[in-house]
């Protein structure tokens, strides 16, 4: 079984990417779980076709308890067999939502949701790794994987090499590797070469160049993966030879993150940004 | 009839069954050989091994000092008909209890809103709401005084607004008190606690309530686990005329009469009086460090006069003393002034066993700020002053009253330093007399220096706690305690030599 987990800066795209990217594996003939580690709870809805599964927290509260949960109740099977789970978490302004990620992946691993013929689980973490409990899947050896989706954004970047300082961390004590960047494209300038530089940089590798297609869009809509919706349309085929890659992954390193004077020196070679001096 | 024979710990755990149990339970211990041990503990009475230890950084050892809300409950139990009640985890309000239990010998009521996984995930609204309703329904008290354990500050409750959800929402009455105190246990110690706590109740249960100058003068002990010092306190005041407030009267739970019925509400200060303590002449507090924000705030909100004198010692006391007859216009009366007569009278009895001595000293910043002003006043040596939970200020603070006399020129203070660094120094630079709580039991058992049992907690030993230390006949007692652990030391360094006197 390998545990994988899926960061990068909100908004990104790493639902979408991850949900697609499983489906992709499913059809491979890998047997896949996605838990969902995010409060706002989105991260199964196009594997569910569903507006939002019930999670392991929403039970929590309307039990009282996570002990009196069954593990039935929030594990539910969607497209191709992936079974799916969502941590949830407390309303906005109020607990503690990194908390409940804690508490939510200690009930699923006490109730044996990782049974053993699971090849891959996907941990589909919010934006933001704020506090320790959406550090959660790196830690005890859980996800030993990273993959971070990114764009050529700065912020995006910029979210990316924070999250590689948060894996250099737990690399040492929980062994956890960076397995590659995933740039979900936003068709800025020089995009490709930029991330691929950036990767470098970070020690890894620029896994696969998504491109930005509007029948991810579509595919949305009808709450379903491209893969699902339209298996024969060319974008799911980017996303089955992300699939493939990561299946046949060996490249995992402890990344080398950069700093904020390092990352604005990579964009002003790529004249992105200007310099100082220049403005 | 059958008798069944209970062994007493000290002697079951002597018997060669356990022994060998013991011995044999080495196997699985994997420990290093007892040699090795005996040389490691020998090293660590070196200067070596001193300066390593005051390099330690992430670790306490043995600190002199407990959390926040434990302040805070000892505060809110003094007041009449109040339930302390904890916005937290079980566990901490069963500490709580527990250990002032063990100090005082007596039952303490306290509630948690037993805070689980899921109020940490959630937030403790339902638990506060839920609590307060049965809390009052329960127990019927005329107060709930709040206050949180780390677990609800570390997720962000909001008290203030959960009581206000609490009172809308009719579960409890609109107009009963619930004063609250943010008692994070990560931070400070119980001195803060018992100042957020103190703050927190007066602010509540006063407001709107300013009217006319009533002519009193407000007490707050502060701290202090000492009963005895609440009675002494009272007799004081009344023995000199002064009408007063006892804000936050801790010996009426603490040191209850046992007339064989159990009180929930023994008694405490009256809130009608609490709540008119805003229009008091003045309010002096018994303690400086204990009370910082609420006096300040005494000072701000209530446009009072507010000071903290501490009377330990002859010249604090005498000072208490004055500065309270200029603040009320009344006369010292005789009686006090005989009392300090024969207090100076012990201190001339006894000074020739305590001048001249060596002192290590380790507790609360204002006791040590009393005991050391004291101690030089007797021409005892204060050597090693260590203060847990001391910061810059105390620092200064003990630094001027050191350099006050000429006692004080050998003393070095360490602030937030802990009982493991004191090991060090009292083995490096050895002193005649420890002066801490029950904990420093563990470093008369490693020095061999005589340990008289002055601060909180008091584990071991009975009664200590119903003998004030503040006031003339604090002093008394203090001279008394220091000067007979001395005598003692000296029979049994002197045992069977010609020196074994019946004279000290």
């Amino acid at each position: 079984m390998r545990q994988i987990a899926v960061y990068g800066k909100g908004g990104i795209g790493k639902s979408t990417t991850t949900q697609n990217t499983v489906a992709g594996l499913s059809q491979a003939g890998y047997k896949c779980m996605i838990v969902g580690c995010d409060p706002k709870a989105d991260a199964t809805r196009l594997i569910l076709h569903a507006k939002a599964q019930t999670t392991v927290m929403d039970l929590a509260r309307e039990r009282g308890t996570v002990e009196d949960l069954e593990v039935n109740e929030v594990l539910l099977t969607g497209f191709n067999g992936i079974r799916c789970a969502e941590s949830g978490g407390p309303e906005p302004g109020v607990g503690c939502a990194g908390r409940g990620v804690i508490t939510a992946i200690n009930f699923l691993e006490e109730n044996g949701a990782y049974d053993a013929d699971t090849d891959f689980v996907f941990y589909d973490v919010l934006g933001d790794v704020v506090c320790g409990g959406f550090a959660m899947p790196m830690r005890e050896g859980k996800a030993k994987e990273i993959y971070i989706v990114t764009s050529g954004e700065m912020m995006a970047m910029y979210a990316a090499n924070n999250i590689s300082r948060g894996i250099l961390k737990y690399a040492h004590s929980g062994g956890v590797r960076l397995g590659g960047l995933i740039c979900n494209s936003r068709k800025t300038d020089k995009e490709y070469e930029l991330i691929s530089e950036l990767a470098k940089k970070l020690g890894t590798q620029l896994i696969h160049f998504v491109p930005r297609d509007n029948q991810v869009q579509r595919a949305e809509l009808r709450r379903m993966t491209v893969i699902e919706y339209s298996p024969e349309h060319p974008q799911a085929d980017e996303y089955r030879i992300l699939a493939k890659k990561i299946a046949d992954n060996r490249d995992l390193v402890i990344p080398t993150p950069i700093s904020m004077d390092e990352l604005e020196q990579l964009l002003m070679d790529f004249g992105i940004m200007e310099s100082e001096e220049a403005a | 009839m059958k008798t069944i024979k209970i062994k007493d710990h000290n002697e079951l755990f002597q018997e060669q069954t356990y022994l060998d149990q013991f011995e044999n339970k080495r196997e699985f211990e994997d420990p290093w050989p007892k040699e090795k041990v005996k040389e490691i503990a020998e090293w660590t009475k070196t200067e070596e091994y001193q300066e390593k230890n005051f390099a330690r950084k992430n670790i306490k050892i043995n600190p002199a000092k407990a959390c926040q809300p434990l302040g805070a409950i000892f505060c809110s139990s003094g007041f009449e008909g109040t339930m302390p009640f904890v916005q937290g985890a079980q566990g901490c309000v069963a500490y709580f209890r527990s250990h002032l239990n063990r100090h005082f010998k007596e039952p303490l009521a306290a509630i948690s809103t037993s805070m689980t996984e899921d109020a940490a995930v959630f937030g403790g609204l339902n638990n506060m709401l839920e609590g307060l309703e049965n809390a009052y329904t329960l127990y019927h008290p005329k107060m709930l005084a709040v206050c949180t354990t780390c677990m609800a500050e570390v997720i962000g409750d909001d008290l203030n607004a959960y009581i206000r959800t609490a009172k809308e929402k009719d579960l409890i009455p609109k107009d009963l008190p619930v004063p609250f105190a943010h008692t994070p246990s990560f931070v400070g110690s119980y001195i803060n606690g018992y100042d957020n706590m103190m703050k927190g109740i007066l602010s509540s249960i006063t407001a709107g309530k300013k009217g006319e100058p009533n002519g009193k003068i407000n007490i707050i002990m502060g701290f202090d686990t000492y009963t005895g010092d609440y009675h002494e306190i009272k007799r004081l005041l009344t023995l000199m005329g002064v009408d007063f407030t006892l804000l936050s009267d801790a010996s009426a739970i603490f040191d209850s009469p046992n007339t064989g019925e159990y009180k929930l509400y023994p008694g405490g200060t009256p809130l009608e009086d609490a709540m008119d303590s805003i229009n008091a002449a003045a309010t002096v507090a018994l303690q400086q460090y204990s009370t910082l924000k609420t006096m300040d705030y005494i000072r701000k909100e209530w446009s009072q006069k507010a000071l903290a004198l501490s009377p330990i010692g002859v010249k604090n006391t005498d000072f208490f003393f004055e500065q309270l007859s200029k603040l009320t216009g009344k006369p010292i009366p005789q009686e006090i002034e005989d009392e300090r007569g024969r207090a100076v009278d012990a201190m001339v009895d006894s000074h020739p066993y305590i001048h001249g001595k060596r002192f290590a000293l380790v507790g609360d910043p204002d006791q040590l700020l009393g005991l050391v002003s004291f101690l030089m006043e007797m021409g005892g040596i204060p050597v090693h002053i260590v203060c847990s939970m001391g910061d810059k200020k105390f620092e200064e603070d003990m630094q001027e009253l050191l350099s006050s006399s000429p006692f004080g020129s050998e003393a070095k203070v360490y602030s937030g330093k802990d009982m493991w660094h004191l090991r060090s120094l009292m083995f490096t630079d050895p002193v005649d007399i420890l002066i801490g709580n029950s904990y420093a039991k563990f470093l008369w058992r490693d020095t061999g220096t005589p340990l008289v049992r002055i601060g909180f907690p008091l584990f071991d030993r009975h009664h200590l706690h119903r003998y004030p230390i503040i006031g003339y006949q604090g002093v008394l007692n203090l001279v008394t305690s220091i000067v007979n652990t001395v005598l003692d030391e000296m029979d049994r360094k002197t045992i069977n030599t010609t020196s074994f006197d019946v004279i000290r």
